[in-house]
């Protein structure tokens, strides 16, 4: 289990992490696994400014295409290339090497839950 | 509302194995045990083993019945031979896809979709001159395919019937592991293998013995995604999908499941069609950049919208993305190019011929 502490997360399953003002975000091992196989992402181009709860994107899996949302407000600074040729680090490594976007200029969030609150809140989702 | 999807019995099976569950058709049906990536490939490559226990097996024990309602000629089918076909409505649409079965002791067995079992029976009951002409014997029976380039030599270590007597579209009685079986020399992956109907109470029986035995070829369980993605591939219709009851068989490329020098019941309506012409064609179309495709996206030419893509999904075989859809006959020649409306992007598409994937002559 890698370290999730400094990680905030999303009810609609991202996670990032703030350092500062810049962080990175992803999706939780949950959602990794809720997807199943993970083929194709679609990212916003650098420089796209993002609102708490904005549509970042678009991740593809054999099941179903989902759409990604925007954790906290911030400047896209990087969008995961790796992810194009090997979409399945978000299933492999969701903290990891499957990380999805950078932001910078970021604000924080209040709403977002921390790891305890979101294990919590997905267990609720599950029954 | 709660409504309970029904268990097959090997249900217990697929939750010690670890498989995600999903609700097919009214069904609790394994969706993927590992990934859908690497079941797909046990299969190309190796060996899977599927429950598909949910489909509905209907007894048609008179001829003419069987006759009046499926597509083919059923009485030029021998014994022990399989054909696929269609059900349809008066008017000619897809009721259900249907293998039919010519028993060895008279009558036929359809084995028709999960989802389709109750609607079929009661189609046929209807048309039936005495009551017992059909019975519904779905929940008697468990059936189980064994599928990939090394299914036929692990069901043979389990069985004394000659599995190489038994050609693609024919079944024996036999036992496998000791367990009686009718075995089919069918499948809905593109590859060669069977599909093995068992009673109920022996179906884990069975189950483990294939797991057990097939271990050395490196045998997979595999789920309902697997089972899509490999019948995509191999250019196979879902019912649901590439066709309904809105949908003739002309239309659907199925013009080969058809004598219509024969009657059965939407016949008529099937030649009317065809002689006033068809208004869309099904095709295989591969996408030519990374977006997918899915069931239900619009087709698109010079911003008009032309057609619905009924399935798509990525390729894991050929490596790129791949569909079917609904498009104006003009469109449904090989190397046409189309646009798939995904999320509002036209993305650019060939027409292909179906199947996209054929399995490699045996060496």
């Amino acid at each position: 289990m890698p370290d999730l502490s400094g990680m905030r997360f999303a009810e609609t399953h991202e996670w990032v992490k703030q350092d500062g003002a810049t962080a990175t975000v992803g999706i939780s091992e949950y959602a990794q696994s809720q997807l199943g196989d993970v083929i194709y992402l679609e990212l916003p181009a650098v420089g796209q400014q993002l609102d708490a709860g904005a549509r970042l994107g678009v991740i593809e899996s054999v099941k179903a295409a989902s759409d990604l949302y925007s954790p906290v407000a911030g400047e896209v600074t990087e969008a995961n290339a790796e992810l194009k040729d090997h979409p399945e680090y978000v299933n492999q490594d969701p903290y990891g090497k499957g990380w999805i976007i950078k932001l910078r200029g970021v604000k924080d969030n209040p709403k977002l839950l921390d790891q305890k609150a979101y294990e919590a809140f997905v267990e609720g989702q599950s029954h | 509302m709660v409504v309970t999807a029904a268990r097959t019995p090997l249900y217990e099976e697929h939750v010690r194995l670890g498989a995600q569950m999903t609700n097919f058709g009214g069904w609790a049906m394994p969706l993927q045990y590992s990934t859908i990536r690497e079941e797909h490939r046990a299969v190309r490559e190796a060996v899977g083993l599927f429950d598909l226990s949910h489909m509905g097996e209907l007894r048609v024990t008179e001829e003419s019945l069987a006759q009046r309602l499926v597509s083919r000629d059923v009485t030029r089918l021998r014994p022990g031979r399989i054909q696929y076909a269609v059900l349809c409505n008066d008017a000619g649409g897809i009721i259900d896809d249907v293998l039919v079965y010519a028993m060895r002791d008279s009558g036929y067995l359809l084995v028709v979709n999960a989802g389709n079992q109750d609607g079929d029976f009661d189609w046929i009951r209807k048309h039936a001159q005495v009551a017992d002409a059909v019975l519904n014997v779905g929940r008697d029976w468990a059936l189980i395919g064994v599928q990939g380039p090394r299914a036929v030599g692990l069901v043979q270590r389990l069985t004394k019937s000659k599995l190489g007597d038994v050609k693609y579209y024919a079944f024996v009685d036999g036992t496998v592991a000791d367990v009686p079986c009718l075995i089919s020399r069918t499948g809905y992956t593109g590859e060669d293998g069977f599909e093995l109907f068992c009673g109920s109470a022996d179906a884990v029986r069975l189950w483990r013995a294939l797991l057990e035995e097939g271990r050395s070829d490196g045998i997979r369980p595999a789920g309902l995604g697997a089972r899509d993605t490999l019948r995509l591939e191999a250019g196979m219709r879902l019912y649901g999908n590439d066709m309904d009851a809105d949908t003739n068989p002309l239309e659907a490329g199925l013009e080969w499941t058809l004598n219509l020098d024969k009657d059965f019941i939407g016949r008529d309506a099937i030649i009317r069609n065809r002689q006033l012409g068809l208004s869309r064609s099904l095709v295989g179309f591969k996408v030519l950049d990374r977006s997918i495709p899915r069931h239900g996206y619009r087709v698109v030419s010079d911003g008009e919208e032309v057609g619905t893509v009924t399935s798509g999904n990525i390729s894991f075989t050929l490596g790129y993305n791949i569909g079917m859809a609904y498009v104006p006959p003009a469109m449904a020649e090989p190397g046409t190019r189309l646009g798939v409306d995904v999320r509002g992007t036209a993305a650019p598409a060939e027409v292909v011929p179906l199947p996209f994937y054929k399995r490699p002559h045996p060496k």
